[in-house]
């Protein structure tokens, strides 16, 4: 039994990265994010970490320096928000496929122009392809949990590769929550030791990283790269158990929330799945067989899992927050139908777009969600595959 | 200083059967910064001619632990690797001293990498970046960067009917990255081995960031016999386009002072790509040209004396 105390999102995931105690990190303050930064400041100002904190002058530097880091043998952290980890994101592929196992906070935020500070997922959504695996997290405890998960999973001998864990700005980031923290020890424990594969410090073995690469190897690299996120989906689970023997709370790639005898599906990630919950047992209550569905790893995404899941529901609402310009529906929704699609049965699937800049969303947004699924399922045809949730025309 | 001799019977870190270009100014910059290292060390590149023509998978020609991460964060990067290694000092894993040296073109240092380079001096990493400035984006194809002399033919500065070559002067890195108050500051010619190596030896006794601009002459982008590189390089010195000179804990000093100081003109007419300016009504931005490194030198001198 851990501890239970009052805090932030953001100082829940410095906590997590004090019990880290990461070897090296490189961050840069961007809002709002920063909290997590200054925090882990004053740790190594106070001595309570080991970390060598370097202050980088832009995101561009930190990630790359957290590249080098970890092609060092160190193991390595850092935490970014919206338009910071847009600076990184020509690094981000290069952390991802050096196959180095970097741990990163991402405090979703929108993205410019114009510039806003509040939440969505559009900074994660952009860097859905660069390689790395995506946690999503509810709430704080969450952030917490998966930072230390993210670590083993990072790490994984089957697994190399670089970890976000996502949590929603402000709303997450900024909100106090009661927390059950572990102790020191236990996150030592959990975590282990880094064992490098390969070090540019063992200099009895020099090592060449990031070759140049041309179509006689680069496809190969690529095909095992693509490989290697089969084992990061069983490693996730596995991890994820691991965790629960030491906590009690258990993660896995999604959470399923009165799924089993519903034959109605809302689909979503971040701290929105809160309310959702909240939403669908109101409407419970009212008799609909609703459920709601909380994906957590968004990469590598569940395909078979969510296809097994949903494929035999009525109607399924997939409701983003973030946008892929020009695409005929959200990045989510896109990866839902796209997963459904391999099923000889499959849902009736709407979308919806909520929340971006950080526009609220309400228990009742949902509840009329659910409403409308009702309809569509009895109707037995989707009238309105896209719709918004509380948008002014 | 060791003796030649002593210097030619070190193991090179870089091996033959890279892919560069027969007479480039790099392979030779890297080699002499190499013999004055007496610790293990650890080389990060960016992305440019030196990087592309050494590390071709399955193949590589260093013999110490490299690494290449992107075009603009050599700087960077390296922070993260001398990062990394005080934090395994301090945890008892590593005991071997190494030094930790960079190497980027110009386009990577004066130009899309001058933030990151100036965060790692400003942060303080012991750390030896090196520039192998040959004046323009060579692994592109020879486009104008900031460090190209004004008059200069590239791809993005073609001599045409209305312009002659490059209208700008170029930057002067060397300073910028002394007015960050480093520890060691320098700039070298490969064409006086003796000098260069000297200032990396003591560049990698710095105990902080040290910072060596390295003039590369290249043979396809400057448009003279690949013979000629270190011919080329001295000219360069000599007419005070490239004095060499250094900066120790802010105390500046001329390291070599040409005998006789030639007109820029005899650099410029050994050159395919000033070409245009001997025809024409071009002339007067040889003038412009000479004026320029005559003022930068009075400066120069004016600092040192």
């Amino acid at each position: 039994m851990g501890n239970l105390i009052s805090m932030e999102g953001n100082q829940a995931a410095a906590e997590a990265m004090r019990q880290i105690n990461p070897d090296a990190m490189a961050a840069y303050p961007i809002t709002p994010q920063t909290e997590v930064v200054q925090t882990f400041a004053q740790f190594v100002a106070d001595g309570r970490v080991d970390t060598e904190f370097v202050t980088v002058e832009s995101e561009h530097s930190a990630m790359s320096a957290c590249v080098a880091a970890a092609a060092s043998g160190t193991r390595v952290m850092t935490a970014t928000s919206a338009n910071g980890m847009a600076l990184m994101w020509e690094i981000l592929y290069i952390a991802a496929s050096t196959r180095l196992p970097i741990v990163m906070a991402l405090v979703n935020r929108a993205l410019s122009a114009n510039i806003n500070i509040h939440c969505d997922h559009s900074d994660s959504m952009g860097a859905r392809d660069t390689g790395w695996i995506q946690l999503f997290c509810e709430n704080g405890q969450e952030a917490y949990d998966s930072l230390i998960q993210a670590v083993r999973i990072a790490e994984h001998p089957q697994v190399r590769l670089p970890v976000m864990v996502c949590y929603d700005g402000f709303i997450i980031s900024h909100a106090v929550e009661c927390l059950e923290l572990l102790n020191d020890k236990e996150v030592q424990k959990f975590i282990g030791e880094f064992k490098p594969v390969n070090s540019l410090l063992d200099i009895s073995h020099p090592y060449t990283f990031g070759p140049l690469d041309l179509y006689d190897f680069y496809f190969e690299h690529k095909r095992q790269q693509i490989e290697a996120y089969g084992p990061a989906k069983r490693v996730v689970v596995e991890i994820g158990k691991q965790f629960a023997t030491l906590s009690g709370r258990e993660y896995g790639l999604f959470e399923a929330y009165r799924l089993q005898d519903a034959q109605l599906a809302i689909v979503l990630m971040g701290s929105a799945a809160g309310t959702a919950k909240e939403a669908v047992d109101r409407l419970r209550a009212n008799g609909l067989p609703i459920g709601v569905l909380k994906l957590r790893a968004f990469r590598p995404f569940p395909s078979e899992e969510l296809t097994q899941l949903l494929s035999r529901f009525e109607a399924v609402a997939v409701l983003d927050r973030a946008v892929s310009f020009g695409a005929a529906a959200g990045p989510l929704f896109t990866e839902i139908s796209s997963a459904l699609f391999a099923s000889n049965r499959r849902p009736l699937l709407v979308n919806y777009i909520y929340g971006l800049g950080g526009r609220d969303i309400d228990i009742e947004d949902i509840q009329e969600v659910g409403e409308k699924l009702k309809k569509t399922a009895e109707s037995g045809k989707v009238e309105q595959p896209f719709d918004y949730i509380g948008v002014r025309k | 200083m060791a003796s030649l001799k002593q210097l030619s019977s070190k193991k090179e870190l870089l091996t033959g059967g890279h892919r560069l270009c027969a007479g480039c100014g790099a392979s030779i910059i890297v080699r002499q910064v190499l013999l004055a290292a007496d610790t293990p060390v650890v080389v990060a590149a960016s992305t440019g001619c030196l990087e592309v023509a050494t590390s071709i998978f399955p193949y590589t020609a260093w013999r110490c632990s490299f690494i290449h991460c992107a075009f603009e964060n050599a700087a960077s990067t390296l922070s993260g690797v001398e990062t990394a290694y005080r934090a395994l000092k301090k945890k008892g894993k590593i005991d071997q001293d190494m030094r930790f040296i960079a190497f980027s073109g110009d386009g990577g240092t004066y130009d899309i990498g001058i933030q990151a380079l100036s965060g790692a001096c400003e942060r303080g990493h012991r750390m030896l970046y090196v520039c192998y400035d040959n004046q323009a984006y060579m692994n592109t194809g020879i486009q104008r960067s900031s460090a190209t002399p004004l008059g200069a033919a590239t791809t993005t500065s073609p001599a045409g009917k209305v312009l002659p070559g490059k209208t700008q002067n170029r930057k002067d890195l060397t300073e910028i990255i002394a007015a960050h108050h480093i520890p060691y500051v320098a700039q070298a010619s490969p064409s006086r081995w003796n000098d260069l190596v000297s200032k990396a030896q003591r560049a990698l006794q710095a105990e902080g960031p040290s910072f060596m601009n390295v003039l590369s002459p290249c043979p396809r982008g400057w448009r003279y016999p690949p013979n000629e590189t270190i011919k080329m390089a001295q000219l360069a010195v000599d007419t005070c386009i490239w004095p060499l000179y250094e900066v120790v804990e802010d105390k500046w000093r001329l390291t070599y002072r040409p005998k006789q100081k030639p007109p820029v003109e005899e650099w410029l007419k050994a050159q395919g790509r000033f070409a245009h300016l001997f025809k024409g009504d071009n002339q007067q931005v040889i003038e412009q040209l000479q004026a320029e490194v005559d003022r930068r030198w009075e400066e120069l001198l004016e600092k040192t004396s």
